[in-house]
């Protein structure tokens, strides 16, 4: 029972809902970047939502399948084939012992999620099987998976073709995508013209973009509000006294090219950060690719809690659908 | 010190005890965070302790932020009013400075340095005012250091030397961060020294290398095996100088699950501390030597 990996693509890892409760460690909580796409194909494939299942970015990986099972894919848009033959994303596809499943070039999204009924049974390491490849951590090794590599799984049939998640419920971002942003933390730091920028320019998506952060570039340099720097933050303008760094915030070292940290976020360091994205937009980064247009848009709390409770309705949506 | 609170999105809120850097506001912060620990708040679920600040994450499905933030404030108070002691451990951290491998790669990226024609040691040593290389290490390795922080990444350790403002070390970061740095390298920037616990990216000045890994998330090593990282904040260290063949020496006891970090618990007062630091300083190491 598993899956032998022919074709690893590109930086395919294991995830799952993640590994909160060692921040403090500068352990990061890992899991799925786009967690709403990770919790869709779980429940496709009639998985609990937190299962382990595999994070591919841009390209898909190569994969068959030793017994009977079901899988689903959620996320990007991007061709799926069984055995060949093209299957549909966002539903149950039936799968026999043998079977291959590969993908064909990305088309819109970045990040596809593949769940397998049972989900993949590696080792869990700090009640995780997330892979967190920076400290050799879970998954497979801590690091991704490989040609060669025989991924263990739950194991049962699962229930097989015909679930699929309603087109009015997936998620996607837009074009510009939108991301919402609580100002705070260092916000202070900016000039309020620094600050009118942020959210008037239209930023795109650099190559540096990874599980740890996403960084922007394209928007107007940051002048900041001028002091003596505190003893210990270090000479430049953007540096503080190293601090914790949330999920989500943005720092933007020497004022240039804003950084969003994700699931694999460094936990402290000496950059100024200006605010947050909200939580209910952080599986939306994980869906975006380099160079895609991007604004900023300032929101405060309130909105924030109710974005994260239109978030918690979809998901209640997604779950009655495939009840 | 004015303490100051924001929220980090509706998942977070950070507390910065000081702008600057001092032992006065790491305490005040160690001892807030552990009264958010004792408290149970519902609705917690990191505590993360930092230099001169520190961050909640929670769950606004069970509190809201505003109600969570009412929470940790009342613990300022109390917390401001608390001995400022610990019952912790000196731990002794060998280092071998100006090794080849830190050297290799800092003269992979002079060109990001603020000195090209130096190496980072030589223009610590020199921005701070000591003659020699050989000072600066004195300087370095002489007082002890605590652990004011855990994180960057995995178990990575921000140390603040046990000294008084005039005689801190103070060094910028790089100009651009490095893509590489080599495992266990000692880095300073700001005025923290810290442990490159794992390979990777790094802007701290580059000093030498300890050969006590500090993180092995397959818990191998000998003194590993019961938590995968070494250090919590609120450790004391001292740093120990040594040579090439010490080193190796020393990574054949590793590699051969001999090595046994020098280490004693102490318990440690920020007032009596701060009332003749150098003694207590020397108090601390005789702990460590065992008298």
């Amino acid at each position: 029972m598993g899956i032998k990996v022919h074709n690893p693509g590109l930086a395919t890892t294991i995830q799952d809902l993640g590994r909160p409760g060692y921040f403090h460690l500068g352990i990061p909580i890992s899991g799925a970047m786009d967690r709403f796409a990770m919790r869709a194909a779980n429940m496709l494939v009639g998985n609990d939502e937190g299962a382990a299942g595999l994070e591919a970015v841009f390209m898909g990986p190569e994969l068959e399948f030793t017994s009977d099972c079901t899988v689903a894919v959620c996320g990007a848009d991007m061709p799926i084939k069984l055995d060949g033959e093209e299957r549909a994303g966002w539903s149950s596809i039936a799968v026999k012992a043998g079977q291959v499943l590969s993908f064909d070039f990305l088309k819109t999204g970045a990040r596809i999620y593949i769940a397998v009924s049972g989900g993949i049974t590696v080792p869990e390491y700090l009640g995780s099987r997330s892979t967190y490849a920076i400290g050799a951590l879970g998954g497979v090794d801590g690091r991704p998976i490989a040609a060669g590599d025989d991924l263990p799984t739950g194991g049962d049939a699962g229930p097989g073709d015909g679930r699929g998640v309603p087109e009015n419920l997936r998620r996607a971002p837009g074009n510009p995508a939108e991301l919402r942003v609580l100002p705070g933390l260092y916000w202070h730091r900016i000039t309020d013209q620094a600050g009118r920028n942020f959210f008037e320019d239209e930023w795109k998506v650099a190559p540096e973009a990874d599980r740890m952060g996403y960084r922007f570039r394209g928007g107007r340099p940051m002048e900041f509000v001028e002091r003596k720097q505190p003893f210990g933050a270090g000479s430049d303008p953007s540096n503080i006294v190293d601090g914790c760094y949330s999920y989500g915030s943005i720092q933007v070292p020497g004022g240039t090219e804003p950084i969003v940290l994700h699931r694999d976020a460094v936990s402290g360091g000496g950059y100024f950060m200006l605010g947050t994205v909200i939580s209910a937009d952080m599986d939306l980064i994980g869906q975006l690719q380099p160079h895609t247009p991007s604004k900023f848009v300032k929101v405060d709390m309130e909105t924030a809690l109710q974005a994260r409770r239109d978030r918690h309705a979809l998901l209640d949506q997604v779950r009655a659908a495939l009840d | 010190m004015k303490t100051r609170y924001s929220f980090g999105g509706d998942e977070h809120i950070f507390v910065e005890v000081d702008e600057e850097m001092s032992l006065n506001a790491f305490f005040k912060s160690l001892s807030m965070t552990n009264a958010v620990r004792e408290s149970q708040i519902k609705g917690v679920t990191e505590i993360c302790p930092a230099n001169a600040s520190f961050q909640i994450k929670f769950d606004p499905d069970v509190i809201h932020p505003d109600d969570m933030l009412k929470e940790i404030k009342s613990l300022e108070t109390a917390a401001e009013k608390a001995d400022s002691t610990l019952n912790t451990r000196i731990v002794e951290i060998p280092v071998y400075y100006q090794d080849p491998w830190t050297h290799e790669t800092l003269m992979r990226f002079r060109e990001r340095h603020q000195d090209p024609n130096s190496t980072d040691i030589e223009y610590a040593a020199s921005i701070n005012g000591f003659s020699t290389v050989d000072d600066f290490i004195a300087a370095h390795s002489g007082a002890p250091w605590f652990v004011s922080m855990v994180g960057f990444v995995s178990g990575l350790p921000f140390l603040y030397q046990m000294v008084d403002r005039p005689r801190q070390i103070e060094v910028p970061k790089y100009l651009r961060p490095r893509t590489d740095t080599p495992k266990l390298t000692v880095g300073y920037g700001g005025c923290f020294s810290c442990i490159y616990s794992v390979r990777g990216a790094g802007g701290y000045q580059m000093f030498g290398v300890t050969p006590m890994p500090i993180f092995d998330p397959k818990q191998e090593t000998s003194y590993l095996k019961d938590f995968m990282c070494f250090f919590t904040p609120g450790d004391i260290v001292k740093w120990k100088p040594i040579d090439r063949d010490e080193y190796d020496a020393n990574v054949a006891d590793v590699d051969a699950g001999k090595f046994v970090p020098r280490m004693a618990d102490v318990s440690f007062d920020l007032a009596e501390f701060n009332t003749d630091m150098n003694s207590y300083n020397a108090k601390l190491e005789e702990a460590l030597n065992g008298h």
